[in-house]
């Protein structure tokens, strides 16, 4: 059958939207009419350029396209000890960061939850940091970790610690705990530096309150008959949560899991303006901080090597797409949906 | 039961209750003391910063003055609402019409066309960044607003958001006015954008926030301080060595006044969008 189908008696072209045939006709039109902006746009900006990234990462490209490489650029990743140093510090990101946000977030989720009056004024502040610009609010905990005016550093020599450098610190968290105890620990164990353990903590602070709006989403969606069956059993606080909460929750925590992970991978803003306010190089001090999203971009703007740049993204877009589909198939023998 | 039993059930119960107002509280604390501190640090003077002292003699609300005069943030910050409120205009009118279209036409590879945009959501923006700098360059359009907004023009999020509230709207109207030549143009625009005045709200303050808040890409296609939107503005600021830690904050605190505004006044609204976000998972 042909796709449009040419009516026998054609006299004008309004004859063409007559009848059933002719209606559908124009609703096809329409609606093809209604998304073509968008169509456009996300063609343009979003879609095929992912084949033009690979493309560029094909070649040597200094801000103009040069001889063809092949995949040389992606070999030169694997054998470059700064793109492998990049995914460590980018590992230490998302296991610093992720774990800590949820737990916390749940926390404060779960109490707020618990019929708390003015539970809408916490709310509220919880989020406030979400909501601010990254850049403003980095540049204040950027002085907040100030090793010589910031109040931290004034906190903790008021309690007898020694004042830190936060983030023009490369040494390891780990190596400088344990030298204030007296243990020497290996460099293989020296950990996160400190510089981006101060991000770590921005971060927290950051998205505990996004995390928070969707926890109290998920828990309004549990029946409250649940607690109810299980209190008249004789469950205690603990017991309600651990069997009714946590896995009621779970698709909840898979979903913020899996976002926070993948907005991990991209983080770009509050580590550019934290590393570049506090010591000018961007992702120091000594590359501690440049997470592979910072490389890539260093490569690009700094350097402007378009085609390496473009392999290290590429490297990166596979891995976050691996990780999806492994937490995609891991999740689903262990997200309890209702 | 006991009374003493009892009892003892009403302190451990009171007790409960302190503990969670205290974990609460302490929470609290900790989300708006860089704010305090931001705006204190804002009112002090060079010595009070660089001699530690927690509480400014006077306040030098002198500082506004400096580090608006510092920079043109009157101009960045014209840019940046001429940028976000023609990217929440861009982003509504082609979410609504798509959203429309998936929601209440038939046609010829919707469902392909779906799974099409569905895709889209899966790419990182870092892969984007380069071949849309190429493709901005080529069109001659960096340093310009359209560089800054065409780009951001279509959300696939902000289109599910949409469909998603498009297709609760009850049927019943649809035949009456449609087939009665009412057309789907007027039925879109009459009786489904004024039942969705909350969900266009969500999409818009989410649209705005994302807008003014965005950094890497204005970052990368603008070149002029004069077409600069506030954040880039602001982080040159912050990174150009030898600006007081006090103008500093004060720029802060002018960079962060508008989003709280706005954010008092339609929380509810912001976090709508968001909740919905986390259903959807």
């Amino acid at each position: 059958m042909p796709e449009i189908a040419v009516p026998r008696a054609r006299k004008s072209l309004r004859g063409l939207f007559v009848g059933q045939r002719g209606r559908r006709l124009k609703e096809n039109l329409l609606a093809y009419l209604y998304i073509s902006p968008a169509t456009v746009i996300l063609l343009a900006f979003h879609l095929l350029p992912v084949l033009y990234a690979f493309y560029i990462s094909l070649h040597k490209w200094k801000i103009v396209k040069g001889s063809f490489l092949g995949l040389a650029n992606y070999s030169k990743a694997l054998h470059d000890p700064a793109f492998w140093s990049s995914l460590k510090v980018t590992v230490f990101y998302v296991v610093g960061t992720v774990p800590l946000t949820l737990a916390i977030s749940l926390l404060l989720a779960y109490l707020l939850f618990q019929k708390v009056r003015g539970l809408s004024s916490y709310r509220t502040i919880f989020f406030l940091p979400y909501i601010t610009s990254t850049v403003a609010s980095s540049a204040v905990w950027v002085w907040i970790f100030n090793p010589r005016h910031g109040p931290l550093n004034q906190i903790l020599e008021a309690i007898g610690v020694a004042p830190q450098k936060w983030m023009l610190e490369p040494r390891g968290i780990f190596q400088i705990l344990g030298e204030a105890l007296g243990l020497n620990v290996p460099s293989w164990a020296a950990g996160p530096s400190q510089a981006l353990v101060a991000i770590m903590v921005f971060v927290v602070w950051f998205y505990v309150g996004w995390d928070i709006v969707i926890f109290l989403a998920g828990l309004g969606n549990i029946p409250g008959e649940l607690y109810d069956a299980a209190k008249i059993d004789g469950a205690g606080r603990w017991a309600l949560f651990r069997h009714i909460t946590l896995p009621l929750l779970s698709p909840t925590i898979f979903f913020l899991t899996l976002m926070s992970m993948i907005g991990s991978f991209r983080a770009f803003s509050h580590i550019y303006v934290m590393s570049r306010a506090a010591g000018g190089q961007l992702g120091g001090p000594l590359r501690t901080t440049t997470t592979t999203a910072i490389l890539m971009f260093d490569h690009f703007y700094s350097r402007v090597r378009f085609g390496y740049a473009s392999a290290i993204a590429f490297v990166l877009f596979i891995i976050i797409l691996l990780f999806t589909v492994l937490q995609q198939r891991f999740g689903r023998g262990r997200v309890f949906y209702q | 039961m006991t009374i003493s039993d009892s009892r003892k059930a009403r302190v451990s119960h009171m007790f409960t209750r302190m503990l969670i107002y205290f974990v609460l509280s302490v929470g609290a604390l900790i989300a708006v003391a860089p704010f305090g501190w931001m705006i204190l640090t804002s009112l002090k003077s060079y010595r009070e910063v660089a001699t530690r002292v927690v509480l400014p003699a006077t306040l030098r609300f002198s500082n506004y003055v400096a580090a608006w005069n510092a920079a043109p943030f009157a101009r960045y910050f014209a840019n940046s609402l001429i940028v976000s409120i023609c990217t929440v205009a861009g982003v509504l009118a082609t979410s609504i019409l798509s959203a429309y279209a998936f929601s209440w036409l038939n046609f010829r590879g919707k469902d392909l066309v779906f799974t099409i945009f569905l895709a889209t959501m899966m790419i990182p923006g870092q892969i984007l960044l380069i071949p849309n700098f190429l493709t901005i360059t080529r069109l001659g359009w960096v340093d310009t607003y359209m560089a800054q907004t065409i780009p951001w023009i279509a959300s696939v999020f902000n289109i599910f958001l949409l469909r998603q509230f498009f297709s609760t709207i009850p049927k019943d109207l649809y035949d009456a006015a449609v087939l009665d030549g009412c057309g789907h143009f007027r039925y879109l625009t009459q009786i489904i954008l004024p039942l969705c005045k909350a969900a266009l709200i969500t999409v818009g303050l989410n649209t705005f926030l994302g807008s003014w808040n965005a950094l890497q890409w204005p970052l990368i296609v603008t070149r002029s301080e004069s077409m600069r939107p506030i954040q880039v503005g602001l982080t040159y600021f912050l990174t150009e060595s030898g600006t007081d830690t006090q103008e500093m904050m004060a720029a802060a605190t002018v960079t962060i006044l508008p989003i709280v505004i706005i954010y008092f006044f339609a929380q509810k609204q912001f976090m709508e969008g968001i909740s919905t976000t986390g259903l959807k998972g």
